[in-house]
């Protein structure tokens, strides 16, 4: 079931000073009306059985948790779990949201999805979920990421999607939301934006965090089971923070348990190509960008910058307003992985595991192999391996040299 | 003719440009550019050059991330960009055009996060200083601009409240009746654009807000022709054309005689009789 179990979001969508409902005016008769239905489903047990039934049976849930020994023993540390959302059908955690908001916009009556992607796993998720359903889908994509995440475009076309070219501003991410909202605003009545991370207006960040909470109530309780403990630390990476979110949700209240978000720190903070909205306070300072208030990387005069990261995924210049709460109340806490040591860690797993990340989660890997020698073997961190690296290679074969 | 000594900026200097087109337009007639398109100079010679034609005059501040705008728009404040135009350039802009003598009010269209980085008193003071008269916010719906709106209501300058075709009912019945200044009626669900034709149940939602409304309702989005702008005055009390005067100028060579003729050709649409 979802889980809903804090107080935030208040009803008008705020995360304390963060969140809200930025939006044109023509958007807001159709928020109000996504937060209507999204309250109804969530309350109505065939909606919930639905969705559950989907994530088992088609996207394979529950994940596994793997316990990397070899990774572990090799750093003579904590011992290191990993959360296997690569294992997910369509390959990473976005598939989990997809699937609640495409299963949305059909009981609401809207036919035609739209959807930004980055990396293009959300692309390929929200087409897995649109072909599943019987769904229209155009993902509009930044023609940047689109040269480096190509075996993505092509599955996204295989499913049966749109995929539009996004040549305006950065070309990345941010600009492939721009082009959805200007679609959302146009085709308002027949559309649902199936907007893909803890983003964005209001009811999307806490709609999109309860779908991915399945990630931190099935990990919670599989250690308990397996390990018979709690983890001492998490650790996400955070693009928009949708996977951190999922996999932190269900851990909020246990306070022993040190939850970390790990941003992209790309060619480092001190050359200002990156995407660390936490790390670089004198760039990053709260704005609204697409319709939310949080931390947004701008120029003095409120431009907002073009980021940097070699993982496509994280390339983005905010951030999910609960990150920016959960990190004023010292709940989570936040640091970065530079592309250098994203690409080791990507290796590394590889390595020891058997395993191929996404570039995304790499950075998560690199933190976690950063903090392991410092803990005990008798702790435990809680890695979410948000996705596989199938479409990264070309990336890391071109970086490599290989 | 208004003259910015006697008449105080702010709402009352846009209630008599509303007032006063009435006597001879169908409707008031209110272009947009966008400051530092072309570049500085060419922006403030286009507003100079259709301010006589032009009832009030809706100036853009540029922003990065234009969710709201079509390519035209997006493409010249990209450019704005490019050439440095910042928001405190753009109050300078403002304050320069009002030493030149143009007189009408202005409406500053900008994004809200330039704003939130400039300051949002700040941000107001300056403006009301500059001689602007309000603002036009489009990601700021009234859930989110109480702050804004007391900064406004302390200078006497004005936050225009949008309405879309999409707006419901409740939200028109409460949105409509607290507007100051003017309502900005959206023609279409959509992004600023020129459009071929005038939505056809305009009339009908014009009349539904109206019911509630206590100041004028100009609409905007989509209208780029003398003709539409003439049968878009004979509904409401204001007609806005953005992209269209944007394109006229960026295609000419003479940019402020091409802008102001084809301002001019939009007024005679408007004319009485
Ligand atoms: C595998 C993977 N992990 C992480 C992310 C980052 O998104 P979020 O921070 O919303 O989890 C992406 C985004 O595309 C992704 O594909």
């Amino acid at each position: 079931m979802l889980q809903n179990t804090t107080s935030v979001p208040d009803k008008h969508g705020k995360f304390g000073p963060y969140g809200g409902q930025f939006v044109p005016e023509t958007l807001m008769p159709a928020i109000e009306e996504l937060i209507q239905a999204y309250d109804d489903a969530r309350n109505d047990p065939a909606f919930m059985a639905e969705f559950d039934y989907l994530l088992k049976s088609y996207v394979g849930r529950p994940s596994p948790i793997s316990h990397a020994k070899r990774l572990s023993a090799a750093l003579g540390g904590a011992q290191i779990y990993l959360k296997r959302e690569d294992l997910n059908h369509s390959g990473a955690h976005k598939i989990n949201n997809a699937l609640g908001q495409a299963l949305l916009a059909k009981r609401m009556g809207k036919q035609r999805i739209v959807a930004e992607t980055g990396a293009g796993q959300h692309g390929v998720g929200s087409a897995t979920a649109c072909a599943l359903l019987g769904l229209e889908c155009i993902v509009y994509m930044g023609s940047v990421d689109i040269a480096r995440q190509q075996p993505n475009v092509y599955r996204m076309k295989l499913l049966g999607a749109e995929v539009v070219p996004v040549e305006s501003g950065s070309k990345t991410l941010k600009d492939a939301i721009n082009e959805a909202i200007r679609d959302w605003v146009t085709n308002v009545d027949s559309t649902h934006y199936l907007l893909g991370s803890v983003l964005g207006p209001h009811p999307y960040p806490m709609m999109v965090r309860d779908f991915q909470s399945i990630i931190g109530i099935e990990a919670r309780e599989q250690l308990l089971n397996e390990v018979g403990r709690l983890p001492d630390t998490i650790i996400a990476c955070v693009g928009g923070g949708s996977n951190a979110m999922g996999i932190f949700h269900a851990f909020r209240e246990d306070e022993a348990v040190d939850l970390i978000g790990v941003e992209a720190g790309g060619e480092g903070i001190a050359s200002g190509k990156h995407a660390a909205r936490f790390a670089d306070l004198a760039i990053s300072r709260i704005g609204v960008l697409h319709g939310t208030k949080s931390y947004v990387m701008q120029t003095p005069d409120g431009q907002i910058m073009e980021t940097h990261s070699i993982s496509a995924g994280l390339d983005y210049p905010s951030v999910g307003p609960e990150h920016a709460l959960l990190r004023d109340q010292e709940r989570a806490g936040y640091t970065y992985a530079t592309d250098e040591e994203a690409l080791a860690a990507f290796q590394t797993l590889c390595k020891t595991e058997g395993i191929i990340p996404a570039l995304e989660s790499s950075h998560a890997m690199a933190e976690a192999i950063k903090r392991a020698p410092t803990m005990r073997p008798d702790q435990i961190i809680l890695v979410n391996l948000s996705g596989r690296g199938d479409k990264d290679l070309d990336t890391v074969m071109r970086a490599l040299a290989l | 003719m208004t003259n910015t000594f006697e008449t105080k900026n702010g709402r009352s200097h846009i209630a008599a440009a509303f007032a006063q087109a009435q006597e001879t337009q169908s409707a008031a007639l209110m272009p947009y550019f966008t400051l530092g398109f072309p570049d500085r100079a060419t922006s403030l010679d286009v507003v100079e050059a259709i301010a006589p034609y032009s009832d009030l005059i809706e100036l853009g501040v540029p922003f990065s991330d234009p969710l709201a705008d079509g390519p035209t728009i997006q493409r010249s404040t990209q450019i704005a960009l490019e050439n440095g135009t910042t928001t405190a350039d753009c109050l300078a802009m403002v304050r320069e055009l009002r030493l030149r003598g143009v007189d009408k009010p202005f409406l500053l269209m900008g994004y809200y996060n330039p704003i939130l980085a400039y300051g949002i008193e700040t941000y107001v003071r300056d403006a009301a200083a500059a001689g602007a008269d309000g603002f036009i916010v489009p990601d700021l719906p009234p859930e989110e601009a109480d702050e804004f709106e007391q900064a406004a209501q302390a200078a006497d300058l004005v936050l225009i409240p949008f309405l879309a075709p999409t707006s419901n009912p409740e939200r028109i019945a409460t949105i409509a009746p607290k507007a100051q200044g003017f309502i900005y009626l959206v023609s279409v669900a959509g992004v600023t654009g020129a459009r071929s034709q005038v939505q056809s149940d305009l009339g009908e939602f014009v009349a539904r807000v109206r019911e509630y409304a206590r100041v004028p309702l100009a609409v905007g989005f989509g209208i780029g022709t003398p003709e539409q702008a003439a049968k878009v005055g004979a509904l409401a009390d204001g007609v806005i054309v953005g992209s269209a005067l944007v394109s006229v100028a960026d295609k000419a060579e003479a940019k402020s005689e091409a802008a102001g003729a084809f301002v001019a050709s939009l007024q005679a649409g408007l004319k009485k009789g």
